[in-house]
């Protein structure tokens, strides 16, 4: 039998969703050798999609987001150093450099740095009535902002925004959401899509505001003055600015990995050093089913390459191949989206689109390479194989809700 | 014999295919029936990651995947099948009276 002291020594950099899932699967795999987790925020791993819905509206108790109660990590001789940061990676030295003082040696390296929210560049930015939503103490700041007084405006009509709008008109806030694209949603779903969600959220009292952006933010002392590109004012107590994620991928591009919008790696969370890997928010990974490399903000990819990377970590040989996936929740509205196509030329619906549940498909050249659905997520494990497959489908049986989606995904 | 158990008749037999799902309400307790080869079974309806009523899921042989997550159980025993899954889910003993679907409440 081996020793631990012969078996190598993980260190994760990073202690969100994708480290606590590695961490996990790298012991569900079998490695027994030591492993260390360094973590900026205090909390253990946990799940980042209730910040923006369950946690926010206040429904949960944050140790529901957790990956693992805090004590799996101790039982599972898997070490966590929270409120710790990674100043910088010495790849000859195998050392990861913390920041006022120390290091860490490791054998091998996971890097689930994650991203960080885009911030506002507009003069005025600075104020402190402008929050973003990235961690838990983002969403317990903003949390006790959302008052049934509270005017709140929304920049960016994204998934974070439009669910920072619900919860907060669910809590009785005033909600002006502005939005530089013709209409909602607009870099994940078809404009259908995007305008079906426009006219829920003002069905819900959201004064929508698009095609026009915030070009300067005054802070009155009192309140928010925002001036937009169409001249026209908005007035609010706070800002939610929902504009995107930036890839944590300083330390990586500091030493020497390849880095392009995210840390470069194969379908095994492989860098160019063989034992530095990465996973997570902050790869930019080959993708075998859409066969290029792409980036994510998502909780598959968060929980799900991490588990793939792990176990080659561990000594497997399994590439991570899945169909992108999200989802969001808004009302009483559940929408999930599979694929990432960067083009269609064909939508087929299978329901009523104007009804409160439908499935979307997106075809190029006679598949699927996308699929939405709306209150129907039954739908979504076949549209994800139909997806997968790659096989031509005839869209009137995709159309046809008398025939099985099974028996078309077979 | 012991005295009765706490049993409550939640559904029809014959409303309950082959293959069927099927979810329902006792007081507080939400409640999964599934059809499996004839047998039924039922779970807690609602899945240990998140909120969401796995009736509304995928029922793929005798494994229940929840509509949200893609988190797995196994309908026989409420074994969790992996992440994102954090527990087992509860499982009630159930017995058909006449057309009855019985199961039966903790005490």
């Amino acid at each position: 039998m081996t020793s631990r002291e012969a078996e190598p020594r993980i260190v994760i950099v990073g202690a969100g969703h994708s480290g606590g899932r590695a961490a996990e699967a790298l012991r569900a795999a079998g490695f027994v050798g030591p492993i260390l987790m360094l973590g900026a925020e205090p909390y253990p791993p946990y799940e980042r999609p209730p910040l923006s819905k369950e946690l926010l509206a206040g429904n949960i108790e944050i140790e529901k987001t957790y990956v693992r109660p805090i004590a799996w990590y101790g039982e599972n001789g898997v070490t966590l150093r929270l409120g710790c940061t990674a100043r910088e990676l010495d790849l000859r030295a195998r050392r990861v450099l913390i920041e006022g003082g120390g290091s860490e040696a490791f054998d091998r390296l996971l890097l689930a740095t994650g991203a960080r929210a885009r911030r506002l560049r507009s003069p005025g930015a600075e104020s402190r009535r402008i929050h973003y939503i990235r961690d838990i103490a983002d969403c317990l700041a903003l949390r006790e902002r959302l008052r049934p007084e509270t005017r709140v405006v929304i920049i960016g009509a994204g998934f974070i925004g439009l669910e920072v709008a619900s919860v907060a008109r669910q809590r009785g806030s005033a909600v002006a959401v502005i939005e530089l694209a013709p209409q909602p949603l607009a870099r994940v779903v078809a404009p259908e899509i995007g305008n079906w969600y426009a006219r829920l959220h003002e069905s819900h009292g959201v004064e929508l505001r698009t095609g026009t952006s915030v070009e300067a933010i005054e802070d009155t002392g009192s309140a928010l003055r925002l001036r937009l590109s169409d001249g026209e004012t908005v007035e609010a107590d706070v800002a939610v600015a929902g504009i995107g994620a930036i890839p944590n991928t300083e330390l990586a591009a500091a030493a020497g990995l390849a880095v392009e919008d995210g840390i470069v790696v194969d379908a095994f969370g492989r860098t160019a050093d063989l034992e530095v890997f990465a996973a997570g928010d902050v790869t930019r990974h080959f993708n075998p089913i859409l066969k290029r490399h792409i980036r994510l903000e998502a909780w598959q990819n968060a929980q799900n390459q991490a588990i793939a990377v792990a176990k080659v970590m561990a000594g497997g040989n399994e590439p991570f191949a899945e169909v992108p996936w999200f989802w969001t929740d808004q009302y009483d509205v559940n929408l999930q989206v599979a694929g990432a196509p960067e083009r269609w030329d064909r939508l087929v619906w299978r329901g009523d689109p104007n009804a409160r549940a439908f499935t979307l498909f997106y075809l190029a050249e006679g598949r699927v390479v996308a699929a939405n659905t709306v209150n129907n997520a039954r739908d979504m494990r076949f549209a994800r194989m139909l997806i997968q497959s790659g096989k031509t489908v005839d869209a009137a049986a995709l159309a046809d809700p008398a025939l099985k989606l099974q028996d078309l995904a077979r | 014999m012991a005295a009765d158990g706490n049993w409550v008749t939640v559904a029809s037999r014959a409303g309950l295919r082959e293959g069927d799902i099927a979810g329902v309400t006792v007081g507080e307790e939400h409640i999964a029936l599934y059809n499996i080869g004839g047998e039924v079974y039922a779970t807690s309806n609602v899945c240990t990651h998140a909120f969401a009523l796995l009736s509304d899921g995928w029922l793929d042989g005798e494994i229940i995947e929840c509509p949200l997550h893609a988190g797995r159980f196994e309908v026989k025993t409420g074994k969790g099948l992996g992440p994102p899954i954090p527990c087992d889910i509860k499982t009630y003993p159930v017995r058909i009276v006449g057309d009855d679907i019985q199961v039966e409440l903790a005490g």
